[in-house]
């Protein structure tokens, strides 16, 4: 009883303080949502200026013509008719792209899982060969390839100067339409590198009792692998295809690189803006051509078009092989 | 994992060997060997580019036009031709310029990101995130031809400026790998810090770039890297403003505008990638620091 008047005296006041603390509450609330904001305005400003913005004004000025020095002109569908009906280089471009996906992702996938393969079974000097296998990939894509290029110098570079000792003459490589996408690919698996780290990773962490209790069941080297290796990373496996397969979509620098020093080692007076594709268009990828007919031809209304095809056949082609993989990739843990 | 204290040993329990069979052994060695001879051939043809490079760089005119593979006389002043021939110092100067100033900002934009994206608690984050992934996958071609336009209103085209400014405001990668790092960092950390009354920036500063120090180095790493070697950029926006050039930029041009011989476009070649190889074996040390130094698993 003798607490009763404190009692009292505290409840004189309990609507007011109530409402205090909740106007207190709602006022840090707020202060939580302004923080959030403040941490979060870089991105918000920067996703809204350079990915959102740019992304509806694509789809807009594929509908238009632009060049550049006069405001964008609607133009209906006429970019796409075009792109489908009349466009011959289109085609070829896209056939060398899919040239890409096609053959190179999956040799470079394979040619990662292979050099990984060996550098984990290798008992001494890991680091080392690590450190050999990945630094291509690091070499600066511009520097990488002029070093290729001149290594595939039909005349006098040293891959067809050594072949030529063998008996065996070398083609023209760069030179040739139909040696320079494997030449290209060459290039691409040196730089197989930052895949080839992703699979020793993966290899390292598959668990040594299912080996062990493979092998007490009488698997073979081969029948470990195909049946305990292969499933274990099959996650990596995957990532490496999706991946792989957008850069070769992207492909642009060493295409570039390699048809403007091959076109200016053939012929002397080398003129830079015709060489794109060289030679005869066979590495003229897509993303090339976009670059020629938006920044070369200040085609821009059909760049954007192309753009746009672009954005919808890398959703599609990630969607296909994504969908495909449930029958084949195992998540540990039996989720699939 | 610097805090278990090593697991007590266990004596081993004997293990008597049986000499193994001899064809056994003689398998074993020869799979042995064929192991490792597809190693050592991968790793000739590996390393195989790189020495012709340099030895080219050697050689003089008129022998690197010949099939012969060895210099002789080594031709040590095809390296201070180079500057000769194209601005190299000016190139390196803008490439330092793009990379430095695009990496700093990248950490400036992308840290509070990935900090708001990991560490606070609020609706919608997890969509966000998810846009921050979308961001990632776009291919740049996409979104070029608007950018394009946009800067050229600004009058930036020509410059680097078009190519460092999206970075202050965050990079998409760098924003995901350093939110992935911040989930790993424990809650308590950060709780006690709020009980002794700090603020969020405060908590960001101190305990979360502390702790996450490697994570930090490695997307700065990744950004150098990255703008360093990066063509399609510099040649978009700076193509026709020789003043603005990079090395990647000048190099691709540097056989075809200069009409040089082959000895000194490898010389630049290789110049331009020993500060990258550099850099991988210094950093190389500081992954591994850093992955020991996180004493962040409990």
């Amino acid at each position: 009883m003798s607490i009763a008047p404190a009692t009292t005296g505290a409840l004189d006041r309990p609507p007011s303080a109530a409402g205090d603390r909740r106007r207190a509450r709602k006022r840090a609330r707020w202060r939580r949502r302004l923080i959030v904001l403040g941490f979060m305005s870089p991105w918000v400003v920067g996703f809204g200026f350079f990915v959102a913005y740019p992304l509806i004004a694509t789809v807009y000025f594929s509908f238009t013509h632009y060049d550049l020095l006069e405001p964008a002109r609607w133009i209906g569908t006429a970019n796409y008719e075009y792109m489908f009906s009349e466009d011959r280089q289109i085609w070829g471009a896209v056939k060398n792209t899919l040239w890409l996906v096609a053959i190179m992702v999956p040799l470079k996938v394979l040619f990662a899982f292979g050099v990984a393969l060996m550098l984990t079974r290798a008992r001494r000097g890991i680091g080392f060969f690590r450190a050999i296998f990945y630094l291509p990939a690091l070499a600066p894509p511009v520097a990488a390839t002029l070093g290729f290029v001149y290594l595939l110098n039909p005349a006098t570079g040293p891959v067809n100067a050594v072949l030529g000792v063998v008996g065996i003459e070398g083609p023209l490589w760069f030179g040739d339409p139909g040696w320079s996408k494997p030449a290209l690919t060459l290039l691409l698996l040196w730089g197989v590198g930052n895949t080839m780290i992703i699979f020793v990773a993966a290899l390292v962490d598959v668990p040594r009792h299912l080996y062990e209790s493979a092998a007490l069941d009488g698997a073979g080297p081969l029948q470990r692998l195909r049946w305990v290796t292969l499933p274990a990373i099959s996650p990596v496996i995957l990532f490496s295809v999706v991946i792989g397969t957008i850069e070769a979509l992207q492909l642009f620098t060493q295409a570039y690189v390699a048809a403007q020093i091959a076109a200016g080692s053939a012929s002397s007076a080398g003129d830079p803006s015709n060489d794109l594709g060289y030679p005869e268009d066979s590495t003229l990828f897509y993303p090339v051509l976009l670059f020629q007919q938006g920044f070369r031809f200040f085609n821009m209304g059909y760049a954007a078009a192309m753009a746009v095809l672009m954005l919808v056949v890398t959703l599609a082609i990630t969607l296909v092989i994504v969908r495909n993989s449930r029958r084949w990739v195992h998540y540990a843990g039996g989720g699939r | 994992m610097s805090t278990h204290a090593p697991p007590v040993p266990v004596a081993p329990a004997p293990i008597v060997r049986r000499q193994l069979p001899r064809p056994v052994r003689r398998r074993r060695l020869l799979i042995a060997i064929a192991d490792h001879s597809l190693l050592i051939a991968a790793t000739i043809a590996f390393v195989f580019p790189f020495v012709f490079m340099v030895l080219t760089s050697l050689m003089t005119t008129d022998q690197a036009l010949s099939p012969k593979l060895w210099p002789e006389p080594f031709r040590w002043s095809n390296y201070g031709d180079v500057f000769d021939q194209a601005p190299m110092l000016r190139y390196a100067l803008n490439t330092l310029l793009y990379s430095g100033l695009a990496t700093i900002g990248m950490l400036v934009g992308s840290i509070p990101v990935a900090y708001a994206l990991s560490v606070l608690r609020w609706k919608g984050r997890d969509a966000v995130f998810l846009l921050v992934l979308v961001a990632m996958m776009l291919p740049p071609q996409v979104t070029i031809v608007p950018l394009y336009s946009f800067w050229a209103q600004l009058d930036m085209v020509g410059t680097l400026a078009p190519l460092i400014i999206p970075n202050w405001f965050g990079d998409a990668f760098s924003i995901f790998l350093l939110r992935q790092f911040f989930m790993t960092i424990p809650p308590s950390y950060i709780d006690s810090a709020r009980v002794d009354g700090a603020g969020e920036l405060r908590i960001l500063t101190t305990v979360v770039v502390r702790l996450a120090k490697p994570a930090i180095a490695a997307v700065a790493l990744f950004m150098f890297l990255f703008t360093f070697s990066d063509f399609f950029g510099p040649l978009l926006y700076a193509g026709d403003e020789e003043t603005n050039w990079t090395l990647s930029v000048g190099l691709a041009q540097f056989r075809t505008l200069h009409q040089v011989q082959w000895n000194i476009t490898m010389a630049a070649t290789v110049m331009v990638m020993i500060p990258v190889i550099l850099l991988f074996f210094a950093a190389q040390k500081a992954f591994v620091e850093g992955v020991t130094l996180t004493g962040v698993k409990e």
